[in-house]
């Protein structure tokens, strides 16, 4: 008999914001530990939050663009447990009453289906300091952890979905989708490498149509990949243990992408009792119709829009577009390479191919591309006049990836022009039917089916003599001219 | 809700406060007086009345999002019991 999965997903997402949520202190990272956090943040008695006008403004964007009801007024509340990277004893988040309600993201599945996830709602919340262990000790050589606490107090926006999802590739389509919004909107810059985009995985199977089984909370997976892995490792180890005839034991499981391994954290026994209640130093937050509708009329081109005109613009495929269209950074290179290139079909098969293959295994984002836009605009520029040949192209990307200059450059210092000259192409093909008596004699007695497998000897020993340089259609056109005489 | 020894000492921990054996049998007793009077206020009818978020009938101010607050580390690393090269430093903590 078979199992059903169900997953729902707890995404946190950093806020694009210069100050933190309550205080106004930097949010920017890389600065040395601790210079970041002011009195606030280290929540020193007597001093009070102020709320960060444009984190409410982002969260509320996020809202717009799921189509969710935005909170009128929201209320922030108290989280309370103890850990060190959290100074003030508590979470300043919100429960109740949240600013984002519920709403809806539509996913297209590889396989071109269309599927709604429902978003429970969304709600702001302050991130935590950073915990280092390190080799840290005191005077009397106890190992001890440093707490940086640059980050305590950045805003987050905490999203939390139904649990509408039924395997790995649903949640991945799903997190990418957040991922493609957050970025569009310009409300994160979505740096899943330095955690600005997190995802936790709510994970339980059963048997179709019994009610839902035990879940597990898998934390703080930051990449698809990891996400998709974990999803599965844990999948299967649920249905090995209820197969066993074990239980499902409620608890937070950490993935180790590294070794594609995961452990219990914590059970549900030793789960915090987390005492919510409003927190008496911030008052309910309202927010008008008029600076909702402000907000509404400014939303950039969402990820569906941008698809739709991709389709309508470019002719390019469903798929195709939603693959160009997801992530803001992928979606301005293609459309500046296409404009370059004057060949939308090409550029998106080149950013789709070649690229994001080199992307992948140099495992760097398209903003790090050492072929930007211009570059691949200019290569399909080159293919496009005759210049070169795509074979040959593949050569010039790859020059241009080592940093060896603009594929102009490239195609001139390397000598990779095409052969348009007709008279030096004819002398070389004519020295190859004079050097292979055999082959010629071979082909002419052949009918046009195996003809046209036979011509590829020829168009082989031509590649080899002009080092791949000829034009392919005048070679087969001379080739086929001069042998069947 | 009556509160025993069990709960002082659950809330204790949960509070990260060092409460002697000998004292939870008086804390008990404390506590319970205290949810006497809380579970008085029970028994108010608030049908149809909304939660209370704040006993202020206001909103909240709103800040510009500006980088106003200076860097204090200078001034605040030397009240700290212990630190390096920046970083506060606490008794180990593995997760």
């Amino acid at each position: 008999m078979s199992w059903e999965t169900v997953i729902g997903l707890e995404v946190h997402v950093q806020l694009a914001t210069a100050s933190k949520l309550f205080s106004a202190s930097s949010t920017r990272t890389g600065d040395e530990p601790n210079s970041n956090a002011s009195l606030i943040d280290l929540a020193m008695p007597g001093t009070l939050p102020v709320v960060n006008r444009e984190a409410i403004r982002h969260a509320i964007r996020f809202g717009l663009a799921i189509d969710a009801e935005i909170g009128r007024r929201s209320v922030f509340e108290r989280k309370n447990y103890f850990y060190p990277d959290l100074p003030k004893g508590y979470q300043t988040t919100q429960l109740a009453e949240p600013i984002v309600g519920a709403g809806v993201v539509e996913l297209q599945l590889e396989d071109g289906t269309r599927k709604s996830v429902r978003i429970h709602h969304a709600h702001l919340e302050e991130d935590a300091g950073k915990s280092l262990h390190e080799a840290f000790s005191d005077e009397t050589g106890r190992a001890m952890t440093g707490i940086d606490l640059n980050r305590a107090g950045t805003p987050l926006i905490e999203i939390v979905s139904e649990p509408d999802m039924s395997n790995a590739e649903e949640a991945v389509a799903f997190a990418r989708k957040l991922h493609a919004i957050v970025t569009s909107l310009g409300i994160s810059d979505g740096d899943m490498s330095q955690g600005n985009m997190r995802f936790d995985v709510n994970i339980s199977v059963r048997r179709p149509g019994e009610p839902l089984g035990t879940r597990t909370e898998t934390k703080n997976l930051n990449s698809f990949r990891f996400m998709e892995k974990a999803i599965k490792l844990e999948v299967e180890r649920q249905i090995d243990v209820l197969e066993d005839g074990g239980e499902v034991v409620q608890e937070t499981r950490l993935y180790n992408g590294e070794t594609n391994t995961a452990r219990a954290m914590r059970s549900k026994e030793d789960a915090n009792d987390y005492r919510y209640f409003p927190c008496p130093d911030l008052l309910p937050v309202l927010v008008s119709e008029e600076e909702i509708n402000e907000l509404r009329d400014a939303l950039p081109e969402l990820p569906d829009a941008r698809k739709a005109r991709f389709v309508e613009t470019y002719a390019l495929s469903e798929y195709d577009a939603d693959l160009l269209s997801a992530d803001l950074a992928t979606a301005a290179y293609f459309e500046a390479a296409a404009k370059q290139g004057g060949d939308a079909k090409l550029a998106a098969n080149w950013v789709m191919g070649e690229l994001t293959a080199r992307l992948n295994t140099d495992d760097i984002g398209i903003a790090q591309s050492p072929v930007s836009a211009g570059h691949l605009g200019e290569l399909i520029l080159r293919i496009k006049d005759g210049t070169i040949s795509s074979k040959i192209a593949k050569q010039v990307f790859d020059a241009c990836w080592a940093g060896e200059g603009s594929p102009d450059q490239i195609i001139e210092s390397k000598g990779l022009k095409q052969m348009s000259d007709t008279g030096e192409l004819e002398k070389i093909v004519d020295d190859i039917i004079a050097n292979h008596p055999a082959q010629v004699e071979d082909y002419r007695g052949s009918d046009e089916a195996k003809r046209k497998k036979k011509i590829g000897f020829f168009v082989g020993q031509a590649m080899k003599a002009t080092q791949g340089k000829a034009n392919p259609q005048q070679l087969n056109q001379l080739l086929q001219q001069k042998l069947n005489g | 809700m009556a509160i025993d020894s069990k709960v002082v000492a659950q809330v204790a921990h949960l509070a990260c406060l060092q409460v002697d054996d000998n004292e939870t049998a008086a804390l008990s007793e404390r506590l319970n007086d205290i949810l006497a009077m809380v579970d008085q206020l029970q028994q108010a009818n608030v049908d149809g009345v909304a939660p209370l978020a704040h006993p202020l009938d206001v909103s909240q101010p709103l800040r510009d999002d500006q980088v106003t607050e200076p860097d204090v580390r200078e001034r605040v690393m030397p009240i700290a019991p212990a630190t390096e090269e920046g970083c506060f430093l606490v008794p180990r903590v593995i997760e």
